[in-house]
């Protein structure tokens, strides 16, 4: 009796199931918890515009908090061995794990988030936050006071390198005695170690707090110090609304969702894609109107009109290093290879980034 | 170098130092009496966690704490029904209560996420947890039941030929070491980084148990190892922050490097670890033998 259950549902199971095409499956990895309200949380938003706009035709998983190690490679593996058809892995130091995984599935298409290494079945994406970044060096610039702009960095990858450089040279433009102040705290995730940070650099005269890591403590060190700062990744002005001066949120939802799309089409192919405020990856949060007087904000607002129809660019010649060398000149601007790659700081930066 | 600056050092590392106490003096007591419970870093989620909530729902600070307290008797309670009663090994029981921990607290915390709370003072808690660290001193070298703890732990089987009740004296060192835990776990979710996350207390559990090794179980020197620990933290910070150039890492990684260099000096002493961890500690006690 049991027996012929098993076969009727085995065959009822085929017979309802063949009747749709498959769904096609689609996981990601995540660093932390989507409720970090930074990082994996807006991985997670895209995951979800995701599905709604490609509704039964995907179905998807997600694993949170895979840390950056071997772990990684078995999280991705058992993503890969459930028969998902296309991977995220959204974090920079999952490049390795993701080829390793990747050369032994030649037919599931991967997405390393942030990488800068393509296969034939590894595409790599990532958004221009560096824009972003210098509309905050120029608010940063006009709205201290002590001169002293407190940043809390993650790790030393040209991903964050970058984002103090593109920060340091928009608000030494418009404030040329600015001074950094920079602690790596070498995590992504630990809300007290980011506090920790935040306060330790407002203790040092830091009245403006900028972090690269993903939770909002920084903001409400910020805030309870009555300090500014600027958020992280989406819009933290309900944790910190007397500090928050903006945020640069990364949206991933429409990508995501074109590449499901491509996967479900059977047209996925490899490559590269670095968009930036122009394709609308890259958002400012609303400028909070009632700590920022509406010239600056009006400012902000034209900077970011130029950013999208290519007349502004962050890394704009002349642009020294530390060591006085002229690494872009006069009238150009760095090439992508340069900014993807940047290890080193423009010159004004104090300290060096650890290698 | 100025008064100011060095005083602003001082808050941030009494601020950051304390949970690792509370942990530590918590895991200290029930390490004495015999048991080692490696469930720290659950039970400081599942405190965190149930203080979080119980604070949004109720708006009560004290009802906040109360019940973190009461989550982590009830934590530990679990435990110590394990491993005293059924017998269970300490290790791996301790170790799935870390597990179990982890993820009770992500389901409980799920729809808590980015709520906005109103942080409370640390101060008080601070200065709390230098009282507690010498009232269990105090209670362990000054008192007769703080001997008969220490007995248990030391020999169980004497202490029970004495007439000592050992499942019961282990039972509520294990219980005040779970409630340590849960404040320690409600502190940082409601005063050092009032929110909740998943996993925030990002390891502080473990090092609370190294600390107890580091401090060779005695409860002043949970305090100064604690802050040795916390001290070299925030100080690397100071020094990036003024632009010092050293090898940032290699600071960030100093404290736990220090931890485990004093581990090896204290083990590689066959001597010194004999005298001063508890004898019957990891060893379950079977009644009537």
């Amino acid at each position: 009796m049991i027996r012929i259950i098993t076969y009727l549902s085995t065959f009822l199971v085929f017979a309802f199931g063949s009747a749709y095409a498959d769904p096609k499956k689609v996981g990601f990895i995540y660093i932390g918890p989507p409720g970090d309200h930074g990082w994996t949380y807006m991985h997670d938003v895209g995951r979800k515009y995701m599905e709604s706009q490609l509704g039964d035709s995907i179905t998807t998983t997600y694993l949170e908090n895979i840390p950056e190690n071997a772990d990684a490679v078995r999280a991705i593996r058992k993503l890969a061995d459930s028969g998902h058809d296309l991977i995220f892995t959204t974090s920079f130091n999952y490049m390795d794990q993701t080829h390793e995984v990747a050369k032994d599935f030649p037919d599931i298409k991967f997405e390393h988030a942030t990488g800068y290494i393509q296969a034939d079945n590894v595409a790599t994406y990532s958004a221009r936050f560096y824009e972003g970044r210098m509309i905050e060096g120029h608010i940063a610039g006009h709205m201290t006071e002590t001169n002293t702009i407190g940043y809390i960095a993650s790790f030393p990858i040209p991903e964050v390198v970058r984002g103090i450089n593109a920060f340091y040279l928009a608000a030494s433009k418009v404030n040329p005695d600015i001074k950094m102040k920079i602690i790596w705290v070498f995590t992504w995730y630990d809300p007290g170690k980011e506090a920790d940070a935040a306060n330790t650099l407002i203790n040092q005269g830091a009245d403006i707090i900028v972090q690269h890591t993903d939770t909002y403590a920084p903001c409400q060190a910020a805030q309870k110090a009555g300090v500014y700062a600027f958020g992280q990744a989406s819009n933290q002005e309900e944790f910190c609304p007397d500090a928050h001066l903006t945020s640069i949120e990364d949206i991933w939802g429409p990508y995501y969702a074109e590449r499901a799309k491509a996967v479900v089409d059977g047209t996925w192919s490899s490559g590269d894609t670095w968009d930036g405020m122009d394709k609308g990856m890259v958002v400012m949060s609303p400028y909070n109107t009632k700590l920022m007087p509406a010239s600056l904000i009006q400012e902000a607002v034209n900077m970011e009109v130029g950013i999208k129809d290519g007349t502004i660019h962050p890394f704009t010649g002349p642009i020294y290093n530390q060591a006085g060398e002229l690494v872009v000149p006069e009238g150009e601007v760095a090439p992508d290879g340069m900014l993807l790659g940047m290890n080193f700081y423009v010159q004004g930066i104090d300290g060096e980034v650890p290698q | 170098m100025n008064l100011d600056l060095i005083l602003g050092i001082l808050q941030i590392v009494l601020i950051a130092t304390t949970p690792l106490v509370f942990a530590g003096i918590g895991e200290l007591v029930t390490e004495k009496s015999g048991v080692l419970n490696l469930g720290v870093e659950g039970m400081m989620l599942v405190g965190a966690v149930s203080a979080f909530i119980i604070l949004v729902i109720t708006g009560s600070y004290f009802l906040a704490f109360f019940v973190s307290i009461l989550s982590g008797i009830i934590m530990s309670g679990l435990f110590a029904f394990l491993v005293l009663f059924l017998m269970s090994n300490q290790i791996a029981t301790g170790l799935a209560l870390t597990i179990f921990g982890i993820g009770l607290s992500s389901m409980l915390g799920k729809q808590y996420i980015g709520t906005p709370i109103d942080g409370l003072s640390p101060w008080f808690f601070v200065i709390f947890s230098f009282l507690i660290v010498f009232l269990v001193s105090y209670f362990f070298y000054k008192t007769k039941a703080g001997l008969i703890l220490r007995a248990v732990g030391e020999s169980h089987n004497s202490a029970h030929a004495l007439g000592y009740s050992v499942i019961k004296i282990r039972f509520l060192s294990i219980l005040f070491g779970g409630s340590m835990c849960a404040l320690a776990g409600s502190y940082i979710s409601i005063c050092y980084a009032p929110m909740w996350q998943e996993g925030m207390t990002a390891g502080r559990g473990w090092i609370a148990l190294a600390l107890v090794v580091f401090a060779t179980w005695k409860p002043e020197r949970v305090l100064i190892g604690a802050y040795i620990f916390g001290g070299v933290t925030i100080l690397q910070m100071n020094l990036q922050a003024l632009g010092l150039r050293f090898p940032g890492q290699f600071f960030s990684m100093a404290p736990y490097v220090a931890t485990i260099l004093v581990l090896v000096l204290i083990s590689s002493n066959k001597l010194r670890i004999k005298l001063s961890a508890p004898a019957s500690l990891t060893i379950p006690f079977y009644k009537g033998r």
